[in-house]
């Protein structure tokens, strides 16, 4: 039935099982890389258009960057006919319940929040998940708000913003993304920036 | 055994999740909902059949003592083209799903079928024996997803049903051993009434 | 002070088995009697802590290097099992007694998920013991690894106590066996969720 079990038939058995299988990895991975970043650029673009009035540019191939406080924040701006009708700014917090939070915020150009769009987290489902639009609430409370008059803080923290039940770790961590957002929303509009990718 | 009893021992007489006791790991982690359950089931039900395939086919060349690390490598390469894939085509599920994805190569139920069936049948019939235990395993990890979903977040396929909240503890760990518990015990019953 | 962290999250916060689910199908076969549980856990924990290192090493200078992180699970799998065998053989020889007590278990383990997903998890995705989320170092993978292992140890352990205490009891019959270990282990997933918050 199966081969003898010399040591030169188990050494070639493997070498061959090894190498084909090997090349045919390479050869699907070759394949699969454009779609894969495709995908990725796809979920970006996405997320953008939910956190934004509605644009005709292509706002990934415009992003470019803000530096606050020693991180890098990527902005994507919306346009219409050529005009600005919306920044959306990847943010983060390191502080949530569970690690890192990213979100994606949208602000209109009079500084009010569009939306938000959660991108990653690892929070408890059920508990600091509902932070994740669809799920609760939470995220529906800063559509229009203006963080220079809204209190980007938990009103446990004195603030205006109503926390998740039983996740108050993860509301300050989102508050605290959002704040950070707002503050690279502010230093997008003192210096009106060209389309070239620019740090500043 | 008939080509069609290959395709449906999977579902209840053989049924790896409930009588093989099999895969016990995915069907804990993904059934937090039906779709995950599905899609995993699927995903798994792609690396079995293939592998199944790829090993029937190569079983007599393979020297005896070497067969456990062919067989491993064999199905580690369909897992990784199955990773390939998903990242491609269905990021999302691909991020649902988690590490939950390569540790495929590592269910038992694959390198069971393929030591116990596929090295010693032929092409056809091992690959309809992948498919069958394949559909056994995403009818029960759908059921399970179903059950947990319901009673966990209220929702079913992801529309919820009320505007609260389900009993949290269905989408966490213990309900997790708890349901698929109970289930075992209803779905033993079924299977001594039948057989 | 992180290391203390880390062990404790790793041992009681995030289970490896009842929170995380890697490594249940040991855990309902093995677990009848405490001396198999701890034998298993045993290998376990030396196991992947051999493996989560030879793992570390592959994925950052070898893998990453030459841009050919798809071959992960490959070349994980395949470390995993050459490390087995090797323990296997060298337990063997230095130390009879130690085999006849473990022995048995190093094959099953090469297909335990704790093993493959630990290795795949510290290389994977950030952690944040107490401080800023960031990716492992080598020393905090292995540790991380080892402890997560030992509370694999700890649930098995544990399970196995009330498993041989249930062998006492009246379990209806549709219940017995697998039924009620599964629900068991779910009671004992619940109380380990009062970890939760700890650290």
């Amino acid at each position: 039935m199966a081969k003898e079990s010399s040591l030169k038939n188990m050494v070639s058995t493997l070498f061959i099982v090894c190498l084909v299988s090997s090349t045919l990895l390479g050869g699907v991975y070759a394949i699969t890389k454009e779609p894969i970043e495709a995908a990725a650029i796809a979920k970006t673009n996405s997320s953008i258009s939910q956190v934004v009035p509605s644009f005709d540019n292509d706002p990934s191939s415009e992003v470019f960057t803000k530096e606050l406080e020693g991180n890098i924040y990527k902005v994507y701006p919306a346009k219409k006919g050529g005009e600005i009708v919306g920044y959306a700014i990847e943010t983060f917090s390191t502080n949530g319940f569970a690690g890192r939070i990213v979100i994606m915020v949208g602000f209109n150009p009079d500084g009010t929040i569009f939306n938000t769009s959660v991108l990653s987290h690892s929070e408890t489902p059920g508990l600091g998940d509902k932070m994740v639009e669809g799920k609760s609430n939470f995220s529906v409370q800063f559509k229009g708000k203006n963080p220079a008059d809204f209190k980007m803080s938990v009103k446990k923290d004195g603030g205006d913003v109503d926390a998740i039940t039983a996740s108050t770790i993860t509301s300050r961590a989102f508050c605290g993304a959002l704040e950070s957002a707002y503050k690279v929303y502010q230093l997008c509009v003192e210096a009106p920036t060209n389309k070239v990718n620019s740090n500043e | 055994m008939s080509k069609l009893n290959l395709l449906t021992k999977g579902i209840i007489m053989d049924n790896p999740t409930f009588v093989l006791v099999l895969g016990m790991c995915p069907t804990l982690a993904t059934t937090t909902s039906a779709i995950n359950g599905l899609g995993m089931g699927l995903a798994t039900t792609f690396v079995l059949a293939l592998s199944n395939i790829a090993i029937s086919l190569v079983a007599k060349q393979v020297p005896d003592k070497v067969r456990i690390p062919v067989y491993i490598v064999v199905i580690a390469a369909f897992v990784t083209i199955l990773q390939l894939l998903m990242q491609a085509f269905t990021p999302g599920l691909y991020a649902t799903l988690g590490i939950f994805i390569p540790l495929i190569v590592v269910n038992c139920i694959v390198l069971g079928r393929a030591e116990a069936y596929a090295s010693k049948n032929s092409v056809i019939d091992s690959a309809l024996d992948g498919i069958g235990i394949g559909l056994g395993f995403c009818l029960s990890l759908m059921t399970i997803g179903l059950i947990r979903e319901l009673l966990g977040s209220a929702s079913i396929f992801g529309m919820k049903l009320i505007d609260g909240d389900g009993i949290l503890a269905f989408v966490l760990a213990p309900g997790a051993f708890i349901v698929l518990g109970y289930l075992m015990v209803l779905f033993n019953k079924v299977k001594s009434k039948m057989y | 002070m992180e290391y203390i962290i880390i062990v404790i999250s790793a041992v009681f916060v995030n289970n490896i088995l009842l929170a995380q689910f890697l490594g249940v199908c040991p855990f309902l076969g093995v677990s009848n009697k405490v001396s198999t549980a701890a034998g298993m856990s045993g290998a376990v924990v030396f196991v992947i802590a051999l493996a989560t290192l030879a793992t570390y090493i592959l994925q950052y200078y070898v893998l990453v290097p030459l841009g050919i992180e798809f071959m992960q699970t490959v070349a994980f799998i395949l470390v995993i099992a050459a490390l087995v065998q090797m323990v296997e053989i060298i337990l063997k020889k230095i130390s009879p007694s130690l085999y006849q007590a473990l022995g048995i278990f190093l094959p099953l383990i090469t297909t335990n998920c704790a093993v493959l997903g630990l290795a795949i998890l510290v290389v994977s995705k950030e952690f944040s013991f107490g401080g800023a989320p960031h990716m492992l170092n080598m020393v905090e993978s292995v540790v991380y690894a080892t402890s997560s292992a030992v509370g694999f140890g700890v649930a098995m352990i544990l399970f196995a106590g009330i498993r041989e205490q249930q062998e006492l009891s009246n379990v209806p019959k549709a219940f017995q066996g697998t039924p009620i270990a599964l629900i068991t282990a779910g009671i004992l997933a619940l109380s380990f969720m009062g970890f939760a918050g700890l650290v």
